[in-house]
């Protein structure tokens, strides 16, 4: 019988197999930040172990770093020795780092690809769980818990059972106005919080191959949302085309066989999936989240639903909950939603794309009075780009910040946060309440619903600035 | 780790779906790079209200937490399995838990116990009706005990693969366990391909 692509790339990694045991496989990228390695270093130190594959191994600060004045010592006192922290266990032990200042810093699951070290076929851990980004290439990528850090750090494997594998078709043509970030908003509405758990998610189908390496990005990035343990795109011409003259993609001879393996990397047609949903790509629309988890989302042309419409109690006690602390009412329109802030950057939006398409609708226009719009590009490499395409000036012309790269307003470890009550149109991955500050109210929502939320205060979608634009003569915009 | 064998103890019943470890233990906490220390960050937005499970007197002391479906989704956070620990929880029962948050707490000597939803329904109503009311988690039989209010006892059988469990029994440590099949490791890495990706040429 034919084998998913998970099983391929897991397959190609097992060290030793036996009955009644995990698989130990190896693992071909560890990438590493400030939060979840140091209790992890300390183990090795501990234990008098070493980093087994420096060459394996990669570290950069993302979550705690500022976006403002970062030539300065940073504020935060705790925040700063979870930086040295890093600093001191990668000097002492070795590890490749990128700190702030230095031109590859970034957020992790951004760094990893742009440095072409994310490749199809490689097996990719971080302790962090949107570590499924690099899935877009064809790897096997999730994210680990710090004693698991620890675990690879010394031995460069982790023993794992097997997960099932699911496959998540998309058919027919995205309407022009869906983004990958809508696409995955409702695949996550669709199957729920807990729908991918124990899987492998397999995203396939017309829809899924016409997308850019970045759009791809983004759709595996949030399927750790939508429970699952990793997700995959089967890798094609559009990564190699990716990958091709990266700092650490191969070359000559080495691309070549390299090429050769990467193509032999796609589930066979008679391979069995243990699940499958199929979505129906035409159908789709700009999609933003209501609630307090990625599941609890809608088309933006709907309106917040009645959690008494919920058959399934706990379900029914969540939306309850959600509309309590998003300050929402059952019926209420979503487009009638007046934000605060809008965030566009993290690992799921932050990429050179996503700023594109944010500052192709801000182009000529001004973010709202009252509305706080920042940008954080998600590495640096990115912003020096977007500084090349003269991006920045359009964000700023627009009236928003743009800032240094880093986690920033996705979560809220460093000084980006929402207040208490406030509300977000955020490009990022979690609206739990809470995460991007105490109190704060978050809707996610694509770099274009971001960008035209901004412009109109309200949460809204380009075709609305459109018509708005109708109603105002072009000089006054 | 240490060694799980069977632990009795009264309950904490939260009853909220969907619990995320940005709920259990909130980011501003990860700042710190030590293990211990998290205790009272654990749930602490929502600790503010005296109603709280956790905050309610009759449920001081409790060591077991028995939570509603999709228990510990979210961030890969470990610090939401030390943070329970800190607090004095031995374990968690839930009718369904987020892969990482389960992989972690098995790592760390954190039972996660997995029952269908009417034995936790089962499990909250003994709780609700006496916070004095204590549970057995077995892991040597794989099966968790109470008395019910009628004097009837509850028993259910719990899954948990024969590897995790045998670890577990013995808190032994992962580390040491793959250095024993170092040769293996070795092999496999003569076997790579040069094409595969390096931080650095050494
Ligand atoms: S951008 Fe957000 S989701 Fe991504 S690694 Fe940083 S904190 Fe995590």
């Amino acid at each position: 019988m034919g084998r998913t692509l998970a099983e391929k790339v897991w397959d190609d990694h097992v060290v030793r197999r036996a009955e009644g045991e995990p698989d130990l496989l190896f693992i071909d990228l560890h990438l590493l930040h400030e939060v979840t390695s140091p209790q992890a270093f300390d183990g090795l130190r501990l234990s008098g172990r070493k980093v087994r594959r420096l060459d394996l191994t990669i570290a950069t600060e993302d979550h705690n770093t500022p976006t403002l004045d970062i030539d300065k010592p940073i504020a935060d006192p705790v925040s700063r020795i979870q930086l040295e922290t890093l600093r001191k266990n990668c000097a002492d032990f070795g590890v490749r780092l990128h700190p702030l200042g230095d031109v590859e810093q970034g957020v992790v699951h951004v760094v990893g690809p742009q440095l072409g070290l994310t490749q199809p076929g490689t097996t990719v851990v971080c302790g962090d769980s949107h570590t499924s980004t690099h899935g877009a290439f064809g790897a096997l990528a999730f994210g680990i818990g710090t004693s698991q850090v620890e675990h690879v750090l010394a031995t460069q494997t982790l023993p794992l059972a097997r997960p099932r594998t699911m496959a998540i078709t998309v058919e027919g043509e995205l309407p022009e106005d869906v983004t990958a970030k809508d696409l995955i908003l409702a695949i996550i509405a669709k199957i729920g919080t807990g729908g991918g758990q124990g899987y492998i998610l397999e995203y396939r189908g017309s829809a899924i191959e016409k997308l850019s390496m970045e759009a791809r990005m983004t759709i595996c990035n949030m399927s750790i949302e939508a429970g699952a343990r990793a997700g995959m795109i089967a890798p094609d011409e559009t990564t190699f085309a990716y990958l091709q003259g990266r700092d650490h993609a191969p070359r000559g001879e080495e691309w070549d066989a390299a090429v050769e393996y990467w193509k032999t990397l796609r589930t066979d047609d008679d391979a069995v999936f243990d699940a499958e949903v199929l979505i129906d790509g035409t159908s789709l629309a700009p999609f933003v989240t209501w609630g307090t988890n990625p599941g609890q989302g809608a088309p933006l042309s709907a309106s917040v639903p009645d959690p008494a419409s919920y058959e399934d109690p706990s379900e029914r006690h969540s939306a309850e909950k959600a509309l309590e602390y998003m300050g929402l009412t059952a019926g209420q329109a979503l487009r009638d939603i007046k934000v605060d802030t809008v965030f566009v950057g993290s690992c799921t939006n932050g990429r050179i794309e996503d700023l594109r398409s944010a500052a192709s609708i801000l182009d000529s226009r001004k973010v709202a009075d009252g509305v706080r719009m920042l940008v954080v590009p998600g590495s640096v490499r990115v912003a020096l780009q977007a500084v090349a395409e003269g991006l920045d000036k359009v964000f700023t012309a627009a009236g928003a910040e743009w800032r240094h790269a880093g986690c920033s307003m996705c979560l809220g470890m460093n000084p980006d946060q929402l207040a208490p009550g406030e509300r977000s149109a955020s490009t990022s991955n979690r609206n739990f309440e809470g995460r991007q500050g105490k109190g704060g109210r978050t809707h996610l929502v694509s770099p274009q619903v971001a960008a035209a939320t901004a412009v109109l205060g309200h949460l809204a979608s380009p075709a609305d600035l459109s018509e708005a634009d109708a109603r105002t003569p072009a000089g006054a915009r | 780790m240490e060694a799980f064998t069977t632990h009795t103890g009264r309950v904490v019943p939260l009853r909220r779906s969907n619990v995320d470890t940005d709920q259990i233990i909130p980011a501003h906490w990860l700042k710190k790079v030590t293990r211990d220390g998290f205790e009272d960050g654990l749930f602490e937005a929502w600790r503010k209200d005296p109603q709280f499970a956790l905050n309610r007197p009759e449920h001081a002391g409790a060591t077991v937490l028995v939570a509603g479906p999709d228990f510990g989704t979210g961030s890969s956070r470990e610090h939401a399995v030390w943070a329970l620990q800190n607090y004095g929880f031995k374990a968690v029962i839930s009718s369904r838990f987020a892969d990482i948050f389960r992989g972690n707490s098995l790592k760390n000597g954190l039972l996660t116990v997995v029952l269908e939803q009417p034995v936790v329904d089962a499990i909250w109503e003994i709780a609700e009706n006496d916070p004095e009311a204590e549970v057995t988690v077995d892991l040597e039989r794989r099966q968790v005990r109470a008395a019910r209010p009628d004097g009837t006892e509850l028993s259910a059988d719990f899954e948990l693969d024969e590897n995790a469990r045998w670890r577990l029994l013995n808190g032994l440590d992962d580390i040491a366990l793959t250095l024993q099949n170092e040769a293996d490791i070795t092999a496999y890495e003569g076997s790579r391909p040069s094409f595969k990706p390096r931080t650095i040429t050494a």
